[in-house]
C-alpha cells in the first residue's frame, strides 16, 4: 500500500511538473511583462534596464525555477485587467463555479442512480428503452445546445397553437404543449454573502431559481454517460454467481438490487466519475458563457479574449491541480476499496 | 492455377454478416439514408443552396431577421428565414454543415494519424517508449478532450493572432482537434497491438529479419483495423461537436466563414428578441448530423465487436 501511495504520489508530481513547465513556457513565450508595466513614451533604454532588473534576460532553466518557486507559493503575479493578484480574481470566481458543479453533481447522482439501476433490472420494459433512446439522444446534443433550448422554452417561453384556439379542449392542449418562460438564465441574482469572498446561491429559494437552468444543462452531458455506465455495470453484477446464490438463498429481490449487487455496480462507476470531474470542469465553460454564469469558465474565457497572460496560466495551473488532487484521490480511494487492483504495478 | 473459385470483392460483400445485419436494422438504414442525405447536400452546396452566403452582394441588411416559412410574415423566397445579417439561412447551413463536416473528418484524419503511430509504437515497442507515450496519454485524457481543445485553441488564437487565426481556421482546427483527441486512438490501437504481438504471424516476421516498421505497418496494422473502425465512427462525431464548442467559444470559425457552430454562436445574441430559428434550426441539424453517426457507430460497433452487449 505504502508502495502504492508513493508511487501515485510521484506521478501527480510529475503530472504538475508537465503542467507548470508548459504554463511557464506559455508566460515565457506571450507575456511581455514590460509592455503592460510601462507607457509607450518610456524610452528602449529604460525597458532593457528594466528587462534586466526583473530577472528577464535569464536563461529558462532560472526563470522557470524562480517561477515554480512562486508558484508553490500560489503567487502567479498580476492579473492585466483586473489590476490585482491572479489568485484573489480567481478565488472570487471560484464559488460560483464550484456551485454550478455541486448542483450539478446531486442532480446527477439523484437521477442516474435510480434510472441506471432500474433499467437494469428491467431491460425489456419500455420504460428503460425509452432512457436509453434518449441517452443516445443526449449524448448527440452539445451542452451549450441544450442550455439555449432550455432558455427558449423556460426563460423566453413558447407558445404554439396546433390546435383550434376557439375552442375549450383545443385552448387547453395548446396550453398544455406551450411553456410560460420567466425562468431566469442570465447571470447569478443577488447571491448572499456567507463568508470572505464567497456568494451563495443556496441559501435561499429565489438564489436556487438562477441555479437550476445552467444545473440542468451541464447534467444534460453526464447523465446519459453515467445511466448506461451504472446500467452496464449492474447487468453485469446482476448475471455474478454470488448474486445467483443470494437469489437461491431466498434473500428478497429488493435487498439483493440494492445491498449486494448495488454495492459492487457503485465500484467502477466512481472511478469514472472521478475522471468525469475533468470533462465537468471544460463544459462548465461552455454552460457559463451561455448563461452569463460569473465562475471560472466565463473568466477564463475572458482573460483568453483579452490576452491576460497571468490569468490564463494561473487558470491552467489551478485547473491542473483540481484535476491531478481528485485524480490522485480516486485512484487511492479505488485500492484502497478494492483489493484486486494491482498496488505496486508490477507486470502480472 | 488453382481450382477454388475465389469470389470477387462484391460477391463477398454481398454474403457477409455486415451486410446481413444491416439489412435487418432499421434504425442503421434509416440513420445511413439521413447521413447520406447530409453528406450529399453539404458536398454539393454551391449548386442546391439558392444563395452564395459568402458573397456580400448578395446579402440584403433589409431582409434580416425573417422567419422560416410555417410562420407568418416570411418571404417564400428564404424558405429557412434569414439571419440577423440578411443571409439566407439554408444556404447558410448548407455552407456551415460543409465546413463542419471538413472539419470533423479532417480532423479524425489527424488524431488517427497520431494516434495509430503512437499506439502502434507504443504497443509493439514496449518499455520506455511505452510507458512515456501513454503516461502523455493518460494526462490528456484526465485533462478531458474538451479542455485540452480548448486551451490549445486559444493558445494557437494567442500565438497567431486573431485575424490570422480567422484566415487559417480550418487546417487550424483540424490540427488542434487532432492534437486534443488522439489518445483515443493510441489506447485502442496499443491494446490491439498488445494482444497481436504475441501471435505466431509476427514471430515469424522477426524471424525473417523484416524491420520494425514494416512489421508494426504491413503486418500487424491491418489486423487492429476493425476496433479503428468502429472508434472512427464516434470520433468523428465528436470531432464535429468540438468544433462546434470552440467555434461557440469564440475560438473556431469566424462568422463570415461559419461552421454549423458559429451559426449557433451568431445566432444566439437573438435568441431574446423572438428570433429563435437563426440559432435553433442549425442546431438541430448539427444534432441530427451527430446523432445520425453515433447510431451508426452504435450499430458498427455491435457488428463488428459481438462480444459486447448492447448497452
Amino acid at each position: 500500500m505504502i508502495a502504492f501511495l508513493i508511487k501515485r504520489l510521484f506521478h501527480a508530481f510529475l503530472v504538475m511538473f508537465v503542467i507548470s513547465v508548459i504554463s511557464f513556457a506559455i508566460q515565457d513565450n506571450l507575456g511581455d511583462p514590460i509592455q503592460q508595466m510601462v507607457g509607450q513614451s518610456v524610452p528602449e533604454s529604460e525597458r532593457a534596464e528594466l528587462r534586466e532588473e526583473l530577472g528577464l534576460n535569464d536563461p529558462f532553466f532560472v526563470q522557470y525555477l524562480r517561477f515554480a518557486k512562486n508558484a508553490a507559493q500560489f503567487d502567479f503575479g498580476y492579473s492585466y485587467i483586473f489590476n490585482e493578484p491572479t489568485t484573489e480574481v480567481i478565488m472570487r470566481h471560484l464559488p460560483a463555479t464550484l456551485e454550478l458543479v455541486a448542483a450539478t453533481t446531486l442532480l446527477i447522482v439523484l437521477l442516474s442512480v435510480p434510472i441506471g439501476v432500474y433499467s437494469a433490472i428491467k431491460p425489456r420494459a419500455w420504460l428503460s428503452r425509452a432512457f436509453m433512446g434518449v441517452s443516445i439522444v443526449g449524448i448527440s446534443i452539445p451542452v451549450f445546445l441544450t442550455a439555449i433550448v432550455l432558455i427558449q422554452l423556460f426563460a423566453i417561453g413558447v407558445e404554439v397553437t396546433p390546435f383550434p384556439v376557439d375552442t375549450a379542449w383545443g385552448a387547453w392542449l395548446n396550453d398544455l404543449l406551450s411553456t410560460d418562460g420567466g425562468m431566469p438564465a442570465y447571470g447569478r441574482g443577488n447571491p448572499v454573502n456567507v463568508f470572505g469572498t464567497w456568494d451563495t446561491n443556496f441559501s435561499s429559494l429565489e438564489g436556487l431559481t438562477y441555479l437550476v437552468l445552467p444545473a440542468i444543462s451541464l447534467a444534460s452531458i453526464m447523465l446519459p454517460l453515467f445511466i448506461r455506465l451504472i446500467r452496464a455495470e449492474m447487468l453485469e453484477v446482476l448475471q455474478s454467481e454470488y448474486v445467483k446464490f443470494a437469489r437461491a438463498k431466498g434473500i428478497s429481490l429488493r435487498r439483493i438490487y440494492f445491498v449486494h449487487a448495488l454495492k459492487n455496480t457503485m465500484l467502477p462507476v466512481i472511478t469514472v466519475g472521478g475522471v468525469q470531474i475533468g470533462t465537468l470542469v471544460a463544459y462548465t465553460i461552455l454552460t457559463e458563457t451561455v448563461f452569463q454564469w460569473p465562475g471560472m469558465g466565463l473568466m477564463f474565457l475572458d482573460a483568453i479574449e483579452r490576452s491576460d497572460i497571468p490569468l490564463i496560466v494561473t487558470y491552467l495551473m489551478i485547473v491542473g491541480l483540481i484535476f491531478v488532487i481528485t485524480n490522485t484521490l480516486v485512484d487511492l480511494i479505488y485500492g484502497l476499496v478494492n483489493p484486486t487492483v494491482k498496488l505496486t504495478g508490477k507486470p502480472a | 492455377m488453382s481450382d477454388t473459385i475465389v469470389p470477387g470483392r462484391w460477391a463477398r460483400f454481398r454474403d457477409s454478416y455486415l451486410l446481413y445485419s444491416f439489412k435487418r436494422d432499421l434504425i442503421a438504414q434509416v440513420s445511413l439514408v439521413i447521413f447520406a442525405l447530409l453528406i450529399f447536400a453539404a458536398v454539393f452546396a454551391p449548386w442546391l443552396a439558392p444563395a452564395n452566403p459568402y458573397d456580400l452582394a448578395q446579402i440584403d441588411i433589409l431582409a434580416s431577421e425573417l422567419p422560416p416559412f410555417w410562420i407568418d410574415g416570411a418571404d417564400p423566397a428564404y424558405l429557412m428565414g434569414t439571419d440577423a445579417q440578411g443571409r439566407d439561412l439554408l444556404s447558410t447551413i448548407l455552407y456551415g454543415a460543409r465546413v463542419s463536416l471538413i472539419i470533423g473528418f479532417g480532423a479524425v484524419l489527424m488524431q488517427a494519424v497520431i494516434g495509430v503511430s503512437f499506439g502502434l509504437m507504443a504497443g509493439y515497442l514496449g518499455g520506455r517508449v511505452d510507458a512515456f507515450l501513454m503516461r502523455l496519454a493518460d494526462i490528456q485524457l484526465s485533462f478531458s478532450t474538451l479542455m485540452v481543445a480548448i486551451i490549445v485553441g486559444a493558445l494557437v488564437k494567442a500565438i497567431f493572432g486573431g485575424a490570422t487565426f480567422s484566415e487559417y481556421a480550418v487546417p487550424l482546427l483540424v490540427l488542434i482537434i487532432g492534437l486534443a483527441e488522439w489518445p483515443q486512438y493510441a489506447r485502442t490501437v496499443r491494446a490491439s497491438v498488445l494482444a497481436e504481438r504475441s501471435k505466431e504471424y509476427v514471430d515469424a516476421a522477426r524471424v525473417m529479419g523484416l524491420k520494425s516498421r514494416r512489421i508494426m505497418f504491413r503486418h500487424i496494422l491491418p489486423n487492429t483495423l476493425s476496433p479503428i473502425f468502429v472508434i472512427s465512427t464516434v470520433q468523428v462525431a465528436n470531432a464535429i461537436i468540438s468544433e462546434a464548442a470552440l467555434s461557440f467559444l469564440g475560438l473556431g470559425m469566424p462568422e463570415t466563414h461559419p461552421s454549423l457552430g458559429s451559426l449557433i454562436k451568431s445566432g444566439f445574441d437573438y435568441i431574446q428578441s423572438g428570433s429563435w430559428w437563426i440559432t435553433l434550426i442549425p442546431g438541430a441539424v448539427l444534432v441530427i448530423l451527430v446523432l445520425v453517426i453515433n447510431l451508426l457507430g452504435d450499430w458498427l460497433r455491435d457488428v463488428l465487436n459481438p462480444r459486447l452487449y448492447k448497452g
